[in-house]
């Protein structure tokens, strides 16, 4: 052998590894790392001030307002839901359980358009219950309420397909313990349940409050783009970048890149807080 | 270890496992438990998902069922509709082999190899999934627009991206990057050494180890990634359309010309071509869930 460092006959030679990490560096850094850092680069093409302006503008205030009340109703409601259908799915056992988890991760299978769509065949003024509502003066689409249906669907899955493998993996037996103690079922959840399953709520409501937050195509369909009323922040930077205020969109932009950045960080906290796999949207 | 009903991919589960009950499956419609709570969660479920799921979806079938079926295949076989559904999914297809092509050493190197930065290259990959699609539709056209960074370089060598069909694929490359990764991850991690060192063993170059007896196991996996980063772009719309260019007959996706027919009130024109891409997201999410039974069966 002429070579002077032995290589295990399970790893590929050096200059195999070097080629492979090279070519996936260049892939991510043209799809993720630049697109990223031009975010920043557009949004600050002009200084600071101009940046920072753009944000305090009021129609951005109103926007980042409806983007956070919009995520604080979505985020806490699929995560009650998630809760409620983690715990008959994986608790019980009964017939059509896989069909059920198919259609409760329906909704990332649909398009946002679709998803904006629906609701608008329903609420909208052609829609089921168009008349009732004008009658009653009722505003769903091209208001809140819309924008925030809107966002519960297409982050509906998020909480319930965390949670639903979590607690089929850790089983019955401890609930079954407490019950036959005497513990009620609320009481069983809080004190035996929700401690082994608090970081994949946790970790699912984040990537739930992300989508929530960034969501465009569904919110689009039911906003109707009313400056300062139905606009969410994702909605606003289309705005901006469509009338050709750059500086403005980026930095608009900036700020949900911020709340990206946020989010991957917490996400890897929780993922060594308690590590697992997944595949998500 | 792997859930029996899960069509995610669980790998490093907790540890404190437990035992479960051997799946029961009488003619019953559920088995007895202990557990409460089960009428109550149930029913919460049911409603929740009928009131925000089912019955708004059936809302689009029965609108585009209601007018006739020749009304109905006018709308979403039209011409405009037609070229509009070959980007869509045309660009998604390529999209996805992309992914799939480049996702496959990105997941090896993550597994496999220690780099500095690691931690950082394993949350940036997720970003896709944590920045709104709009913020990457925006910062991928001046990107690749003629006058960005990499459309700068481009253009010289006659390649346009931004504003073309081009355009569109690299928009649904940076959605679908994510999917490919991460579910082939888990599958490499459990890989056992113990069949790559028989190979060896036996005098297999590492080539042929990698082709023979790695690859095999890793396929399910590449292509369920695979389908759902195409399954994800098929239906992609806000990193799409700053990139696009939008031109009727040419670089208009479909889910764009869902929302130009909402414009002008053609409700039903709208919920023709939001069935026909309903039919193939679940004719793709079929085709996943069929590829894990698959999968876990002979895993």
């Amino acid at each position: 052998m002429k070579r002077a460092t032995a290589r295990l006959a399970t790893e590929e030679p050096a200059w195999i590894k070097a080629l492979i990490l090279a070519v996936v560096a260049t892939f991510l850094v043209l799809v993720l790392i630049l697109p990223m850092v031009t975010v920043f680069v557009e949004a600050l093409r002009r200084g600071v001030g101009p940046a920072l302006e753009a944000i305090r503008e009021p129609d951005a205030v109103a926007a980042m307002k409806l983007t956070l009340l919009t995520a604080a109703i979505a985020v806490p409601f699929n995560a009650f839901f998630g809760i409620c259908a983690a715990w008959a799915v994986a608790k019980h056992e009964f017939r059509f359980k896989p069909f059920l988890i198919t259609l409760i991760d329906l909704p990332f299978s649909v398009s946002p358009v679709v998803a904006g769509l629906i609701y608008v065949l329903v609420f909208g003024a052609q829609g089921w219950f168009g008349e009732w509502l004008i009658d009653h003066d009722i505003k769903i689409i091209f208001a809140t309420p819309g924008i925030v249906l809107a966002t519960v669907f297409v982050t509906f899955p998020f909480v319930a397909r965390e949670l639903i493998p979590l607690m089929q993996e850790q089983g019955v037996d401890e609930e079954e313990a407490a019950v036959s103690l005497g513990a009620s079922g609320l009481r069983t959840f809080w004190s035996v349940t929700a401690p082994n399953i608090r970081w994949a709520l946790l970790y699912g409501m984040l990537l739930c409050n992300a989508r929530a937050m960034g969501e465009f195509g569904a919110v689009s369909v039911v906003s109707g783009h009313i400056r300062g009323m139905t606009n969410t922040m994702p909605l606003h930077v289309e705005i901006l970048y469509n009338e050709y205020n750059f500086v403005g969109a980026f930095a608009v932009a900036g700020v949900l890149c911020g709340l990206a950045v946020v989010t991957l960080t917490l996400k890897t906290l929780l993922e060594v807080a308690q590590p697992h796999g997944r595949v998500g949207h | 270890m792997t859930a029996p009903t899960d069509r995610n991919i669980v790998a490093n589960a907790p540890q404190r496992t437990a035992v479960q009950a051997a799946p029961r499956r009488g003619w019953t419609w559920r088995r007895r438990s202990a557990i409460p709570g089960f009428g109550l969660t149930m029913g919460v479920t049911l409603a929740i998902l009928s009131c925000i799921v089912l019955i708004p979806l059936s809302a689009v079938i029965l609108r585009s069922a209601g007018q006739g079926p020749a009304d109905f295949l006018s709308a979403a076989f039209s011409e405009r509709a037609f070229t509009a559904y070959r980007l869509s999914f045309g660009a998604a297809l390529v999209a996805a082999l992309i992914n799939g092509l480049f996702g496959l050493p990105t997941a090896w190197a993550m597994v496999r190899y220690q780099f500095p930065g690691k931690a950082a290259v394993n949350a940036i990959i997720d970003l896709p999934f944590a920045l709104p699609t709009a913020v990457a539709g925006i910062a991928l056209a001046s990107l690749y627009a003629e006058n960005g960074w990499v459309g700068g370089l481009l253009a010289p060598l006659g390649v346009k991206v931004a504003y073309t069909p081009l355009g569109v694929i690299i928009a649904l490359t940076f959605i679908g990057l994510p999917f490919v990764v991460r579910t082939l991850e888990p599958v490499m991690r459990d890989l056992s050494h113990d069949v790559e060192e028989a190979a060896a063993s036996l005098g297999a170059s590492r080539l042929d180890t990698i082709l023979r007896v790695i690859m095999p196991s890793l396929a399910p996996a590449w292509v369920t990634g695979f389908a759902m980063a195409f399954a994800r772009g098929v239906g992609e719309y806000g990193s799409v359309i700053f990139i696009a260019g939008n031109m009727p007959y040419k670089s208009e996706i479909a889910p764009l010309l869902i929302i130009i027919e909402l414009e002008q009130y053609d409700y039903a024109g709208a919920a023709a071509i939001a069935v026909v891409m309903l039919l193939v997201s679940f004719a793709m999410l079929f085709v996943i869930n069929a590829i894990q039974a698959y999968a876990r069966r002979f895993a």
